[in-house]
């Protein structure tokens, strides 16, 4: 199958059936998305195919055949970091960190699609997201944060 | 007290230690610091001063052996030597460093001493110094308890204090400058003409004389980076993907491992692996301890071919019905299984009041599951084994993973890592032995072991499952007694007895928070009761005060109510310390208690000191037509000094939405041996949406530091009951709470 990563095209030879996930993280080696749940009940494994933000671990491989797939490794770097991930750092949301590319994703999908959410669209959009941490009240004020940039943009 | 008052006494201590049939040690052993771990492997150009700081001619390298799981304790360690030593954040390098007994915690056992952190009595300072001294001799580098700033706050800003009185005795050496006339600024040392030496071009020189030592810490009126809201150095890795955690390791050669263990901690009778031999990438399947691995060439083919094994479990240990186990922590209010009669102020027998007020509460087990599923890489060889793992016990590892291969602790070389997350899970080692297990059985092949999720939920040792039983009465408006009993499985115990160690002594968890509740009730009982072990146990954030302090300030609240008071101004009339009536002050303050909050509204109010800290939570819910919405939490906590109020904040944020998620909604339950809930759609917790506005307030007012991860959590579902009951009148008693009541 052929997919394209962050702009990078790659051939992978997996089973159809191996989650977009994997493929990510053990063949191609984009480890920035996480493994949390397996069960898309956390959003950890959040990216971007083909403009949507989906959970990577259940995607097949056959499915993301001839996608365009961007990773957080992909939204934007330390050194130019997207809007959502200047948010999150200068709202200094993490905490242990692990959840918050798919945070990340999740809210870069958001205000793509949405430049100027509500309250109660932030909380829909974003409550597929577990934070362990309890990060919760900082995603929310990054999320604005984030938003506020884009519009100024 | 001075210098030689404080030996003397620690003579004392370890003298009649001794003769009490203790540990004996000698006062030279307490006092000889441990050698310093980075001096091993220097080169001549290259200087260390101390356990936590190391120069070479290139860059600075600040040691952090306490474990990041979250807390951001690395860039609170490095702060804290950089404060002193003149560096700025970006100036250099941060490492965990090797396990070493030169990492002993100092703090640990004295926030686990069985005294209230207010109690400076002689008694109370001698068993804590003598905690102490016994966690140096044995070299007790660990990271939990919230003990890890009480244990960096002096000795790291020592550490840069010496650092950066060597460097510019160096600087002295070389420029016959009298170091009186030099300063230090921003990494440099800086020459009266104006000239800056940064200190890398120092390491050299500095190398060739004595660390100089003794030195005065400054004033906190003089910080630069303490008490200051501090770009926290892991932030940008951690919003960009960069940041590694140990699952996201490589290491050249690597195979990678899935586990299928027994999930009723039994052992494996038979199984057969042929369809699973067959499935592709699959390289191997080798036995463990009560089950099997399969080796193969990515994670998930692992996973796949783990689930395709056909295994017949053998029983497990424990009741396998969860009404067994509820049965037994019912059946421990006896005569023989009580751990220890925690306090007892005046006389609750003899009461004026003629009907006692009584109620019995209870709390399940509960997981700890932090977002990374716990994982290790493992290579070994004939001479040593590597291990890259995020752990809170380095020294543990060594030693456990040494004792399933066969070498000695100190040929195991440990790699932490930073965790996702832990809430006490890291202090666990079953990744690490199974790991080393199958690492093993292929020497010289790096094994990296992965943990799905549902193998993580099933090898869990979850938090203690307790009860207790309350009888009060009121009289006049006014408490006149109470009396609990509380009975509780051990985590402690269940811990220690892994490590292969028995505990000494009653354990003080099951009481936490409510034997050193800081009232003053004139009638006021606290009896602890220990339940033999059921399921293993093992500590969770906040171990033994989550479950104490649920039942203590519900029942208070209970009496409160039943008195006709308010809930918090009998608080503070019953408050017997500054700090207790300063917490309950200002979330009084910030709730605007005693308001109107409206139809189908009601706040509550929780008070419980943990780990030194003295927590007040406010919350404020609504009754609506789907249930409780959690609408405000207002949290104050004496710490003595907040060392970044961004951080502190976030820590008190996620205590409490960790300790409102699990009252609400998790537990594990068991049948046939086997932990019900499989994955986080059983057992959630807080999501977004569910989450209230939380603010938070700091207070300084101790001379000593305590700790701000762990002491949140306690008072947040006791609020949270008192809050449902207040805008209710329905009294929930069991964690979790859906049991009764509906949250939106």
């Amino acid at each position: 199958m052929k997919l394209t990563v962050n702009g990078q095209q790659h051939e992978v030879d997996v089973e159809d059936d191996m989650p977009l996930l994997w493929v990510l993280r053990d063949e191609l080696g984009y480890t920035g998305t996480k493994y949390g749940c397996g069960i898309a009940q956390c959003g950890a494994c959040t990216v971007h195919l083909d403009g949507e933000a989906v959970r990577s671990c259940q995607v097949p491989a056959a499915y993301a055949d001839g996608a365009e797939i961007v990773t957080i490794e992909g939204l934007g770097t330390p050194d130019a970091p997207h809007p959502v991930q200047q948010a999150w750092i200068e709202t200094q949301v993490a905490q242990c960190g692990y959840c918050q590319s798919g945070q990340i994703m999740q809210a870069a999908w958001l205000l793509e699609t949405n430049s100027a959410p509500t309250d109660e669209e932030i909380d829909r959009v974003m409550s597929g997201n577990l934070c362990r941490c309890g990060t919760y009240p900082r995603i929310r004020a990054a999320v604005k944060a984030a938003a506020q940039k884009m519009q100024e943009a | 007290m001075s210098r030689a008052g404080k030996i003397a006494r620690r003579t004392f201590l370890i003298g009649s230690a001794a003769i009490a049939g203790g540990v004996a040690f000698g006062v030279y052993m307490v006092s000889r610091d441990p050698e310093n771990p980075l001096s091993r492997d220097l080169g001549s150009d290259e200087v260390t001063f101390n356990p936590w700081v190391r120069i070479t001619p290139e860059k600075i390298t600040l040691i952090t052996p306490h474990a990041d799981i979250g807390q951001g304790v690395v860039h609170a360690q490095a702060a804290l030597i950089a404060e002193e030593m003149d560096l700025d954040l970006g100036q250099f390098e941060t490492s965990f460093g090797p396990p070493s007994p030169a990492y002993w915690n100092t703090a640990m056992a004295v926030e686990g001493a069985p005294f209230r952190s207010d109690d400076d009595g002689l008694v109370a300072e001698a068993t804590r110094s003598f905690l102490g001294g016994v966690f140096k001799i044995l070299g007790f580098q660990g990271t939990g308890g919230s003990s890890s700033i009480p244990d960096s706050y002096v000795k790291l800003r020592e550490a840069g204090a010496t650092a950066r009185e060597t460097l510019k005795a160096a600087a002295s050496a070389e420029h016959g400058i009298p170091a009186a006339d030099l300063t230090t600024k921003s990494g440099h040392v800086i020459l009266p003409d104006g000239t800056a030496i940064p200190y890398t071009a120092l390491a050299d020189r500095a190398a060739t004389i004595e660390p100089v030592t003794g030195v005065p810490l400054r004033d906190p009126s003089q910080w630069r980076l303490i008490g200051q809201s501090m770009p926290r150095i892991d932030m940008v890795a951690k919003s960009t993907g960069t940041q590694t955690f140990g699952i996201d390791l490589t290491i050249d050669g690597m195979v990678y491992a899935a586990p299928r263990v027994n999930p009723n901690r039994g052992p494996l009778n038979g199984y057969d692996d042929i369809e699973a031999r067959a499935m592709r990438g699959v390289k191997d399947i080798v036995p463990v301890t009560n089950g099997i691995a399969v080796i193969a060439d990515n994670t998930w083919r692992a996973q796949q071919a783990a689930d395709a094994v056909t295994v017949d479990w053998g029983t497990g240990p424990y009741p396998p019905e969860q009404e067994d186990h509820w049965k037994e922590v019912a059946a421990s209010f006896t005569e023989d299984r009580l751990d220890r009669e925690w306090r007892n102020d005046g006389d609750v027998e003899a009461t004026a009041a003629a009907q006692p007020i009584m109620a019995e509460y209870r709390a399940g087990y509960a997981a700890h599951q932090p977002l990374e599923p716990i994982n290790a890489i493992i290579r070994v060889t004939d001479d040593a084994v590597e291990v890259w793992s995020a752990h809170q016990f380095p020294r543990f590892v060594q030693q456990i993973v040494g004792g399933v291969t066969g070498h000695d602790a100190e040929q195991v070389i440990f790699y932490n890592q930073f965790g996702g997350g832990s809430f006490g899970h890291r202090l666990e080692f079953e990744n690490l032995k199974l790991a080393a297990e199958i690492a093993n059985q292929m020497r010289g092949t790096p094994v990296k072991l992965t943990f799905s999720r549902e193998e993580d939920f099933a090898h869990d040792f979850p938090r203690q499952i307790g009860m207790a039983r309350g009888k009060g009465t009121v009289l006049n408006g006014r408490i006149e007694s109470m009396d609990i009993q509380i009975a509780t499985t051990s985590a402690a115990r269940s811990q220690f007895s892994r490590l292969g160690l028995s505990m000494p002594g009653p354990d003080g968890q099951i009481v936490s928070g409510v034997w050193n509740a800081p009232y003053m009730l004139p009638n006021y009982r606290v009896r602890a009761y220990a339940v033999p072990e059921l399921a293993p146990v093992s500590s969770w954030r906040s171990v033994g005060a989550v479950t104490a302090a649920f039942f203590g300030e519900s029942f208070l609240d209970e009496l409160i109510h039943a008195a006709g008071a308010d809930p918090l101004e009998e608080r503070l009339r019953l408050a017997d310390t500054p700090r207790a009536a300063a917490v309950l002050e200002a979330v009084g303050e910030m709730s605007g208690w005693g308001r109107d909050p409206g139809e189908n509204r009601g706040l509550g109010v929780a008070l419980v000191e943990s780990f030194g800290t003295m927590t007040a939570e406010a919350i404020e819910v609504e009754n609506t037509e789907r249930g409780i919405r959690i609408l405000n939490v207002w949290a104050a906590a004496e710490v003595g000094t907040v060392i970044d109020p961004v951080n502190f904040e976030n820590h008190v944020q996620g205590g409490v939405v960790w300790g409102l998620g699990h009252a609400m909604n998790c537990e594990i339950t068991y049948s046939g041996g086997v932990a019900q809930q499989t994955n986080f759609h059983a057992h959630e917790g807080m999501r977004l949406y569910q989450c209230p506005n939380i603010e938070v307030r700091g207070i300084e007012l101790s001379d000593r530091v305590h700790g701000i991860g762990e002491p949140p959590v306690p008072p947040a579902a006791p609020a949270l009951a008192n809050a449902i009951y207040a805008a209710t009148g329905q009294r929930i008693r069991e964690m979790p709470m859906h049991h009764h009541i509906d949250f939106a």
